[in-house]
């Protein structure tokens, strides 16, 4: 690997965009050449830095307000729409700038890319889960019970969540619900631990070899995601990956015994 | 027949697809309200772009087939965005350079000192980060916005701003060149 192709892919690597043997012909070089392994410092340094800086703004309320007045509402009652005070016609019209590409990035092509759509579905499954935190959300089924739950579902799905009461095992079982997730239905089974909340999203996948759990965090959210039986689950909590993994261990070892037992 | 067509029929759509669109966009509105920030300079025409982005999008909504939502309503963003760009055209442009050699402006690494990003990060609060994020060029700031502010991948990047991602990738890169120089030489000017 040449310096001038480090330069672009040390980037990726911090980003954490690179497949492993990438990564590894990336750290490979930066391990002979003390310029580049200086960037890499440097720049993970500033990546840090930026992080830990709130660079965010946050959307004022009377956005928020003009937004709601503008949408239609969705209770059943006839919309209120206010007319679009938009100041601008001139917002209607396109004028895309030609994307002009350079250097030799456009050379090193996406197939060094770790294919991320997974992590696509992580960061709307953070969503989904934040979405959930805000009032009258949480919950459709409201029961501790099971059985009543697990029937819930039944109907509204193409697969069957299974819901498994850990009450027991420390993890209380709230409820049920509906959610969209990458543009499809996804079961939700709400759990709670002490005052925390945890999001169970089963979905189903093509794919019915188990995958062992992994824990990722996104957006200060940990999410521990594993496949087992046809069925995909993420666990989405603020709770740490202690306690998310013990919440894991038990419902997996929960729906190996009622299949198995 | 009222002037207002596509009101008329936004109201007689479902309450169900109203209220999927409430709940597939409006959790965003922080994240697109950022983006809009860092593109307009302007918070009352950030809260204009973004109105009529959510709109456009509930329009659109029927044709959306994911895979995200959030890179979807930036692209959307984006268009209304460079609508705006052309009514400022009266204003001075930034001149679009993608071309290498801005980024060899950056100066060389001093191995000897000791590393001065972070110490000078940490002292400096969001408003002069900001500052300085708004000052990058047009295409690089978009792109080191959606990145480290929105924290979209690199293909999602690439999805909202119909670029490849090899040209995400070189962006970036000459973002983090500029921002790094710029950080720099502040520093000498605070010296």
């Amino acid at each position: 690997m040449t310096c001038d192709e480090a330069e672009i892919l040390l980037h990726a690597l911090i980003d954490n965009e690179l497949d492993a043997s990438h990564a590894r012909e990336v750290e490979a070089h930066v391990a002979t050449c003390p310029r580049c392994a200086a960037e890499l410092a440097a720049f993970r340094q500033m990546r840090e830095a930026m992080t830990k800086a709130d660079l965010r703004y946050t959307a004022p309320a009377s956005l928020r307000q003009r937004l709601d007045a503008a949408l239609p509402k969705p209770a059943a009652t006839p919309a209120n729409v206010t007319p679009l005070t938009s100041r601008r016609s001139v917002l209607r019209g396109f004028a895309l700038g030609s994307a002009v590409s350079a250097m030799a990035a456009t050379l090193l092509v996406a197939v060094v890319l770790r294919q991320d759509d997974q992590q696509m579905i992580e960061s709307e499954i953070v969503s989904s889960h934040l979405r959930s935190l805000q009032p009258g959300h949480l919950i459709d089924v409201v029961s501790s019970d099971q059985h009543t739950v697990k029937p819930w579902f039944n109907g509204k799905l193409d697969v069957s969540p299974p819901v498994i009461d850990l009450t027991a095992q420390g993890f209380t079982l709230i409820g049920g619900r509906l959610d969209y997730v990458d543009a499809r239905a996804i079961g939700a089974v709400v759990y709670k631990r002490r005052a925390h909340v945890i999001n169970l999203f089963v979905a189903q996948t093509s794919n019915p070899a188990r995958k062992p759990a992994k824990v990722e965090a996104i957006q200060g959210f940990n999410i521990r995601h594993w496949s087992d039986r046809g069925l995909n689950y993420w666990a989405v909590s603020d709770i740490g990956t202690d306690e998310l993994n013990e919440f894991g261990d038990k419902f997996e070892a929960a729906v190996k015994d009622s299949k198995e037992g | 027949m009222p002037a207002n067509t596509t009101q008329d029929n936004l109201e007689r759509d479902d309450p169900e697809r109203a209220q999927r669109f409430r709940e597939a966009a409006l959790p965003h509105l922080d994240d697109v309200y950022t983006l809009a920030r860092y593109l307009l300079r302007n918070a009352s025409d950030a809260e204009d772009a973004v109105q009529e982005c959510y709109l456009r999008a509930l329009k659109h909504f029927d044709t959306y087939r994911g895979p995200a939502m959030k890179p979807w309503l930036f692209a959307i963003l984006r268009n209304v965005c460079r609508a705006e760009y052309a009514r400022r055209a009266s204003a001075p442009a930034t001149a679009i350079d993608d071309t290498p050699e801005a980024a060899d402006q950056t100066p060389l690494w001093r191995e000897q000192q000791e590393t001065p990003e972070a110490e000078m990060i940490r002292e400096r609060d969001a408003s002069a980060i900001r500052r300085m994020v708004d000052a990058l060029a047009e295409p690089f700031k978009e792109t080191f916005v959606l990145r480290e502010i929105n924290n979209l991948s690199y293909r999602e990047i690439a999805e909202a701003v119909g670029a490849p991602v090899g040209t995400v990738m070189s962006r970036l890169a000459r973002a983090r060149a500029m921002l790094r120089s710029a950080w720099l030489a502040e520093q000498e000017q605070a010296r």
